[in-house]
């Protein structure tokens, strides 16, 4: 019975994804890319390899032109998706699961343990990510574990927020009342009653998670806090920095990576306003009743007194 | 009025408490990793440092021989006083030296640009609410989510590239040019304007969509409520419904932001530095970084993090004038 329920939820979820337009659109943006991530190294030229002169501009041997060491940009910038992708969802996945349990512990007891907890996580709100971020990456190894450490470590203390003060909400309903009055155990409550509650804000909190991993990710990597061995997103835009890339013109260098980034963030992006709209009825009430309604009139929730604006 | 002040000094004691974590965090992570601070420091440095630098990094850490809660108390009292070591990369000069320079030209770059954004943001997203539907809120926001989506510093790199290399509208680097003798003078004002443009400019571009996209979403719930109706119903001005009654509640969510937010811009406004190499403390960050000189690098993110608690303090006080709930 519950599998039947948890399904037809998917089922629910899947459908509004593609009723929507741009939770649609920005799901294919984001397959699309991971689809590149997962096989493209297997159909480009090795990455690594010299190829031709430095530095060449976009031609038909080289679609996106040569680095400053001689590789294809094209291959690089195909699988350099492989690991941003992975550190970026990987962030995203444990941001949530730390930021449920953080916040939904100190939502659902409040009193002390929500003192000290919310204490925690306004800390951790207001210390500045960035110069956090260099300071512990520049005393661990680089590589993927430590960025994903890193990004965790700043980036948790946000969707704790965010999800304490949902659990604050659900908790004083009925149902919750009704589940500790016969006797369940509190974990149960929070992972079997209260959790399911609030999966399309898990869902919208892993993809923003994601998204700020990808930036985050990308900006330390290209200040050379990374492993500058691998191919990553972040660390194409510092060699195509390190190899002076404005200075000799060379932009093939650094755009297409910035609009691959850019891509991936904007399909993201789409993807929560697309969850908002599907799971958030008022949304959708309103888009329901707009094509009864006059155009541009009684969509404010409104009801015009007076003519305000001519 | 007593509440007011009671108000700002329980936030002035979290913010006390927010720097007293940042500062343990920054003395207990070296110490927290894996393998002896000191050897992993005195490994990466053998034969590249003459003894004394090697002396002055050993106390800049108090890696001595004490036990650990002796030099966690030597390490805060060497903070209260000041001292924040030596640099390595710049040794002998100490890093507040270094650093204090740095902080003044950060502040006026990524100030400016905060302000710029954040009253700009605000007004397009009041504008937005207000004709909600119209040109501006169809083509507006995605417009700027998209311009959101590119990193900081990629958008920098893109803007050199166009405008700094390509036309040559702007200058490639620095603050001011050689030209000029940094001062209270005309000549100098303007040059360092005209350098801190473009980065601003970019700095403008990514940030606005997110002021604007909050400030609608409040606006938009300020404007169902029944004191606009009557507002409206009563004939006054819309432009003073707008401003005065809607826009005036509805920016109190957005000030707040504007505290969380400001670390995470700072972060950005960083990097963008780094692009232009504006020598402000992004500049710095990544000399420290490509240096390993570890003693700036705890510098900068000490005074970093002071800055921006003591920029929210300041923030609390504007609600306090904003919003006379909190004065009650």
């Amino acid at each position: 019975m519950a599998t039947r329920k948890n399904d037809s939820i998917l089922f629910r979820w899947i459908k509004g994804i593609i009723h929507n337009k741009k939770a649609l659109s920005g799901s294919l943006l984001v397959l699309s890319f991971i689809l590149i991530a997962a096989i493209g190294p297997y159909i480009t030229v090795d990455p690594n390899a010299f190829l031709d002169t430095p530095l060449s501009p976009p031609s038909f041997s080289h679609w996106f032109g040569t680095t400053g060491q001689g590789q294809d940009v094209l291959a690089q910038t195909i699988s350099g998706a492989r690991q941003t992708l992975i550190v970026g969802f990987a962030t995203g996945f444990f941001v949530v699961l730390i930021g449920a349990l953080i916040g939904g512990i100190s939502g659902f007891y409040g009193g002390k343990v929500d003192d000290v907890l919310s204490m925690i996580i306004n800390i951790f709100l207001v210390m500045p990510g960035l110069p956090l971020m260099v300071i512990l990456a520049s005393w661990l190894p680089p590589g993927p574990l430590t960025l994903t450490g890193v990004l965790v470590i700043t980036g948790w203390a946000w969707n704790a927020r965010v999800i304490r003060s949902q659990m604050m909400a659900l908790r004083d309903r009925d149902f919750v009342s009704a589940a500790i009055v016969s006797g369940e155990r509190n974990i149960r409550i929070i992972l079997i009653e209260i959790m399911p509650r609030m999966l399309s804000l898990l869902a919208s909190s892993f993809i923003g998670a994601s998204i700020y991993a990808i930036g985050a990710q990308v900006g330390l990597e290209f200040l050379g806090l990374g492993d500058v061995s691998t191919i990553t997103w972040g660390t194409n835009l510092y060699w195509a920095s390190n190899d002076l890339a404005l200075l000799t013109g060379s932009w093939w260098t650094f755009v297409p990576t910035g609009i691959c980034i850019a891509f991936v963030s904007f399909g993201l992006t789409l993807i929560n306003f697309g969850i908002d709209e599907v799971t958030n009825p008022r949304l959708i009430s309103e888009r329901n009743w707009r094509k009864y309604l006059p155009k541009g009139k009684g969509n404010d929730g409104i009801t015009p007194v007076i003519k305000t604006h001519a | 009025m007593s509440t007011s002040i009671q108000y700002l000094l329980r936030r002035l004691g979290f913010y006390a408490i927010a720097a007293w974590a940042a500062l343990t965090l920054n003395f207990f992570i070296p110490r927290m990793m894996p393998g002896d601070p000191a050897s992993i420091i005195f490994a990466r440095f053998r034969g590249k440092l003459n003894p004394e630098a090697m002396v002055a990094l050993r106390e800049t850490f108090g890696l001595t021989d004490e036990p650990l809660l002796g030099q966690y108390f030597t390490y805060l009292k060497n903070l209260l006083s000041g001292d924040l070591g030596i640099s390595i990369a710049y040794f002998p000069q100490p890093v507040t030296e270094i650093i204090s320079t740095a902080l003044l030209w950060t502040i006026f770059l990524a100030g400016t640009s905060l302000i710029i954004s954040f009253s700009l943001g605000t007004l397009l997203g009041t504008l937005a609410a207000w004709k909600r539907g119209g040109r501006l809120d169809s083509f507006l926001p995605p417009a700027l989510a998209f311009f959101g989506a590119f990193p900081y510093f990629w958008l920098a790199m893109v803007a050199l590239f166009t405008f700094g290399f390509g036309l040559g509208w702007f200058p490639l680097r620095h603050a001011y040019g050689d030209a000029v003798t940094p001062g209270f003078n005309l000549p100098f004002m303007i040059d360092a304007i005209y350098h801190a443009f473009l980065p601003a400019l970019t700095m403008v571009m990514v940030s606005l969509g997110g002021w604007m996209l909050s400030m609608r979403n409040t606006m938009i719930t300020t404007l169902g409520a029944d004191y606009i109706t009557f507002a409206r119903a009563k004939g006054l001005p819309s432009k003073m419904v707008m401003l005065k009654y809607a826009a005036r509640n509805a920016i109190l969510p957005n000030f707040t932001g504007f505290g969380m937010a400001l670390g995470f811009v700072l972060s950005g406004a960083l990097l963008t530095e780094i692009i232009f190499s504006y020598p402000g403390q992004g500049y710095l960050l990544l000399e420290a970084v490509r240096a390993q000189d570890f003693p700036l690098m705890q510098g900068l993110f000490m005074t970093i993090t002071l800055a921006v608690l003591g920029a929210n303090w300041l923030v609390d006080i504007a609600i306090l004038f904003l919003d006379p709930r909190t004065r009650r």
